[in-house]
């Protein structure tokens, strides 16, 4: 399985990135083979539709989770068109933890979805 | 003669209340409603006889999965990114396209082609020698820009242009044709913090510009002095904080209609203006 992550560090113990579409980097954690691969977010500067950019890639990665606080209606339908399961963070808690919270099924399914932060 | 848009930065300021009040001293004019998210300047204008209605639409691409072979040229062209592909077929997010027609053209397959979608509804009406135009957007529509385009068209030479609020594309949109833009704040931090964006907007569009103090009050009225000060701009009027205006308006009138003082505050106002443009 692998899971994506948005994160600003490259680093399994810092923190999930609050955001999504605009993160700075995916962490792209392989299950099968235990390796991390951090990407750069190329969606991070998109003049608009940065989620859709952002969903887009994991897509393409070919990504079966997704671990965030929240995300925007936009990434969700790209996400879940893709049959991409949407795991809810938990704060306080490192990349790393809430990476083995969801091996233990113990992530519930994202609740928080937002219109997306559009300016006109 | 001339083309005013009347902005804020804030909704609340009194755009609708400056902009109805003075197309109604001006000779001829046409009051064009460019808030089209929550058009309401029209009910002003009574007796108003409506002269015709439109549809009003945009074009976005439509992909025929038959001719549609996968190869994601329209997804990367697409600078909005407007456009995903999931399970072999492109997504459009059509709240994001611009209806630029980029897709239409990258495509080699032939698979992409334009349809029409509704976006509001346009309406224009006679009183009098005025005329009145108003647009109003669908709901659950994302971009006004197209109708606003579309009620632009509607312009003459006289004209009041209502503005939305704030300094999104919208605005932009609605100030593009104007010869000058009345920039309406309250005595209030908040209004002028949201002023200052509309006064980087205006700048940016080089389209010379005033300010109208609207519920002005003696002593807050320094909040936004002092900052037009330091543009070396000045306040072309300050229209009183005061029961009345607020009562008159309230009921759908015009104040211009009702009251001889604040009706010659607005004659000032628009000489002001026009010893500006002219």
């Amino acid at each position: 399985m692998k899971i994506a992550i948005a994160t600003e560090q490259e680093n399994l113990n810092s923190q999930i990135n609050q955001t999504f579409g605009r993160a700075p980097l995916f962490l792209i954690y392989n299950t099968e083979d235990k390796t991390s691969t951090f990407i750069k977010n190329e969606a991070m500067n998109a003049a608009g539709g940065a989620g859709i950019k952002a969903s887009q890639f994991l897509v393409d990665q070919d990504i079966d989770s997704v671990i965030c606080f929240r995300l925007g209606e936009n990434a969700v339908k790209v996400l879940s068109g893709a049959n991409i399961n949407l795991y809810s963070a938990q704060a306080n808690k490192s990349i790393q933890e809430n990476i083995e919270l969801l091996l233990n099924d113990k992530l519930e399914a994202l609740v928080d979805i937002h219109s997306g932060y559009h300016h006109g | 003669m001339s083309r005013i848009a009347v902005l804020s930065g804030k909704g609340g300021s009194g755009k609708t209340f400056v902009s109805t009040n003075l197309s109604n001293i001006m000779n001829n004019s046409t009051y064009l409603d460019c808030d089209v998210e929550e058009p309401n300047g029209h009910i002003f204008f009574k007796d108003s006889e409506l002269k015709y209605e439109k549809k009003v639409y945009r074009d976005i691409p439509t992909f025929d999965s038959n001719k549609c072979v996968g190869c994601r040229d329209c997804v990367n062209f697409c600078k909005f990114s407007a456009l995903a592909f999931i399970k072999d077929t492109p997504l459009l997010f059509d709240e994001v396209c611009h209806s630029c027609g980029g897709c239409e053209l990258v495509c080699k397959h032939d698979a992409i082609h334009y349809e029409k979608s509704q976006v509001g509804t346009l309406s224009v009406y006679d009183n009098n020698s005025k005329k009145i135009v108003s647009g109003e957007m669908r709901i659950g529509e994302a971009s006004a820009v197209s109708l606003i385009s579309e009620v632009l068209k509607e312009v003459s030479d006289n004209s009041i242009i209502d503005c939305p609020p704030g300094s999104a594309c919208s605005t932009m949109e609605s100030i593009k044709g104007a010869d000058y833009c009345i920039l309406v704040t309250e005595p209030t931090i908040f209004s002028l913090h949201n002023i200052q964006m509309i006064v980087e907007l205006v700048e940016l569009f080089n389209i010379p510009y005033g300010f109208v103090i609207n519920k002005s009050n003696k002593d807050l009225d320094y909040i936004i002095e002092d900052y037009v000060k330091t543009l070396n701009k000045k306040i072309l009027a300050k229209i009183p904080f005061s029961k009345e205006v607020a009562q008159i308006t309230s009921e759908g009138k015009l104040i211009t209609n009702e009251n001889e003082d604040v009706k010659n505050l607005f004659y000032n106002l628009l000489n002001n203006i026009n010893e500006k443009v002219n």
